[in-house]
């Protein structure tokens, strides 16, 4: 007597293949967003943090530390976007996994929302962060003496490159995050993965300047590289920074490198996690 | 009221989960008819939640089958999240949110036509005594408040099919209570419920049917009547002034026809079938001894109690529910 078949309120909620996917990651990302700013510490520890940084390597180490082409604070802020926004895709690991141990993943597997929403919608969040601290970066930058020795538009094109290299590693942190299942323990395992990438790169110092066995790895890796296609957009011959058209290529390859890696990885954690 | 008129709401066939080398379910069968609340009793670590996040899709099976409402959870999982609710121990709401934006989050990601998202959060917020705390986040919420968040959060949908996994662990009396109550008035209305629970009390005040799941197997299954009568009925202790009074006590309760008191130091249990005249007739047959009990616990047979009914042992300390989680009523009826 009574039926199982569909009522008419549920085929109403179909939605169109296109459309459901980015509608549910748009709504998992302003939920994301609501966050940040309700716990308005979330960004403001995020941002003091390169903040400090800048004004570090500004003035206490900036003066002993020699560059190619002179200054060296037009150097250190195409350093500094990179590492900001590599340090800031720790945030991804941690909001995955602070879902994931509060039991809002397993939720959310439960509705009928797009598989890909919720990876969708972390990483648009921490993109749409990222972007609000480069800007913010660069302000602090242009304080402290910054300045663009190119045009505006390969300085858009640069914040672009750091946009996109900060997207790529809040895939791999998406990895790590739903790992580990834990907010203290993703930000602990992230550390040791960031901070020979960031340290032991071109961010802060020429490459030329380490040991011969260190400028191998230093010279090719991702945040060189990234380092050197921002240096290059954005300070140019004034830095011996290369050919920006070269480096920018370099530098988008190995984003697509790691996504082609690390996003098949991440849903298949998500696919796994509870 | 009728179960065998019913279709089956959840029909779970041979249904088995494999995690590296543990088996959690080593093959278990149940049907949950529409309309009815099926509860799966058994301690922590028996496979309850396994089955539970198999059934809402959160899951793969390793083996067997599982449909709701006639769709395959693993096969049609799309056409299944469309028609259930699930509902946990942990609260899964966000901190961060308004109760208002937890419940308006739901409502996108099921799908509901947007203009009805505002007015169904509204309607259930009010519904679970949330209207006041709507607008402050989760996190200022105390425990039981989350819980009826997470439980109107599983209802956004209105879904003909009910996941609850622990309902009421870590809730006071009050908030089980209202639990209780709302699960009554959704089966009322037609919803189908499957519950996990710990508690004896619990699945028999709630499930017109209990599964009695250990180590991955349903050991039992039946109406809570039934079970209830296969454990023994009613345990009453008499708690005595002391060793001396006890002694006489017990003395004076082995007289009542076929019952052996068993005491322990100031402590005298009987176990009967027939608790409220046993009841009667031990409290007279003290009194005639001119013996008042300085405390008296009449209980249902806890989950300790069915565990050893069933397989002969206590459950498992560690990965069981020890006596200390067993509630008993302290002198109340049987």
């Amino acid at each position: 007597m009574t039926s199982v078949s569909t009522p008419v309120r549920d085929l109403e909620r179909r939605r169109t293949f296109l459309a459901g996917p980015i509608l549910d990651a748009l709504a998992v990302t302003q939920r994301n967003l609501i966050a940040y700013k309700r716990v308005p510490q979330l960004v403001v520890f995020s941002t003091i943090q390169p903040v400090i940084f800048v004004l570090m390597f500004r003035f206490v180490f900036g003066g002993a530390i020699k560059v190619p082409g002179g200054r060296y604070v037009d150097f250190l802020m195409p350093g500094i976007f990179v590492q900001t926004t590599v340090f800031g895709s720790i945030g991804t690991a941690i909001g995955l996994a602070t879902d994931m141990k509060s039991g809002l993943l397993e939720r959310f597997r439960s509705l009928p929302m797009a598989r890909s929403a919720v990876l969708a919608g972390r990483t648009l969040s921490d993109l749409t962060r990222n972007l609000f601290v480069a800007i913010l970066m660069a302000v602090v930058g242009f304080a402290v003496g910054f300045r663009i020795h190119t045009n505006v538009v390969e300085f858009v094109v640069g914040i672009g490159i750091v946009i996109l290299f900060g997207y790529t590693f809040s895939w791999v942190f998406a990895t790590v995050g739903l790992a580990v299942g834990d907010p203290e323990t993703a930000q602990a395992a992230a550390f040791p993965v960031m901070a020979p990438l960031v340290f032991a790169s071109s961010a802060f110092v020429p490459v030329s300047s380490m040991p011969g066995w260190l400028q191998a790895f230093a010279a090719h890796q991702p945040v060189s590289v990234t380092a050197s296609a921002v240096r290059s957009l954005m300070c140019g011959d004034a830095c011996r920074a290369g050919s920006a058209v070269t480096n920018s290529f370099q530098a988008v390859a190995w984003c697509i490198g790691i996504l082609v890696l690390f996003a098949p990885l991440a849903v298949r954690r998500y696919r796994n996690a509870i | 009221m009728i179960a065998a008129m019913n279709e089956a709401a959840i029909r779970v066939e041979g249904l088995t989960k494999r995690f590296g080398d543990v088996d959690a379910l080593k093959g278990i069968d149940f049907v949950v008819p529409q309309g009815t609340v099926f509860g799966l009793l058994g301690p922590n670590g028996a496979g309850k939640t396994t089955a539970i996040r198999i059934l809402a899709t959160v899951l793969t099976p390793t083996s067997g089958k599982a449909e709701v409402l006639g769709y395959d959870v693993a096969r049609q999982a799309a056409e299944v999240r469309y028609r259930i609710g699930l509902a946990g121990q942990f609260a899964a709401v966000d901190p961060n949110l308004t109760g208002r934006e937890n419940l308006r989050l739901i409502g996108k990601l099921v799908h509901l036509p947007s203009r009805e998202i505002g007015p169904r959060g509204a309607e259930l917020l009010e519904r679970f005594g949330l209207s006041d705390a709507a607008d402050r986040p989760v996190r200022t919420y105390s425990g039981g408040m989350r819980r009826r968040l997470d439980l109107a959060a599983a209802l956004v949908q209105r879904p003909p099919v009910l996941f609850f996994d622990e309902p009421t662990t870590g809730l006071d009396p009050q908030s089980r209570a209202q639990l209780w109550e709302m699960t009554r008035e959704l089966v009322a209305d037609g919803t189908t419920v499957l519950l996990t629970t710990q508690y004896m009390e619990e699945a028999d005040r709630l499930s017109s049917q209990i599964a009695v799941i250990n180590k991955g197997e349903v050991i039992a299954m039946d109406t809570p009547a039934a079970l209830k009568a296969r454990m023994g009925g009613t345990v009453i202790e008499f708690g005595l002034a002391d060793d001396g009074t006890a002694e006489l006590g017990a003395k004076a309760l082995s007289r009542l026809e076929s019952h052996s008191p068993e005491r322990e130091r100031e402590m005298v249990r009987l176990t009967t079938d027939e608790g409220p005249r046993v009841l009667m007739e031990a409290l007279r047959a003290l009194d005639s001894e001119g013996i008042t009990p300085v405390t008296l616990t009449v209980r249902e047979p806890s989950l300790d109690d069915v565990f050893l009914a069933l397989t002969g042992r206590h459950a498992e300390e560690g990965d069981a529910a020890p006596t200390r989680k067993a509630r008993g009523r302290k002198a109340g009826a049987a």
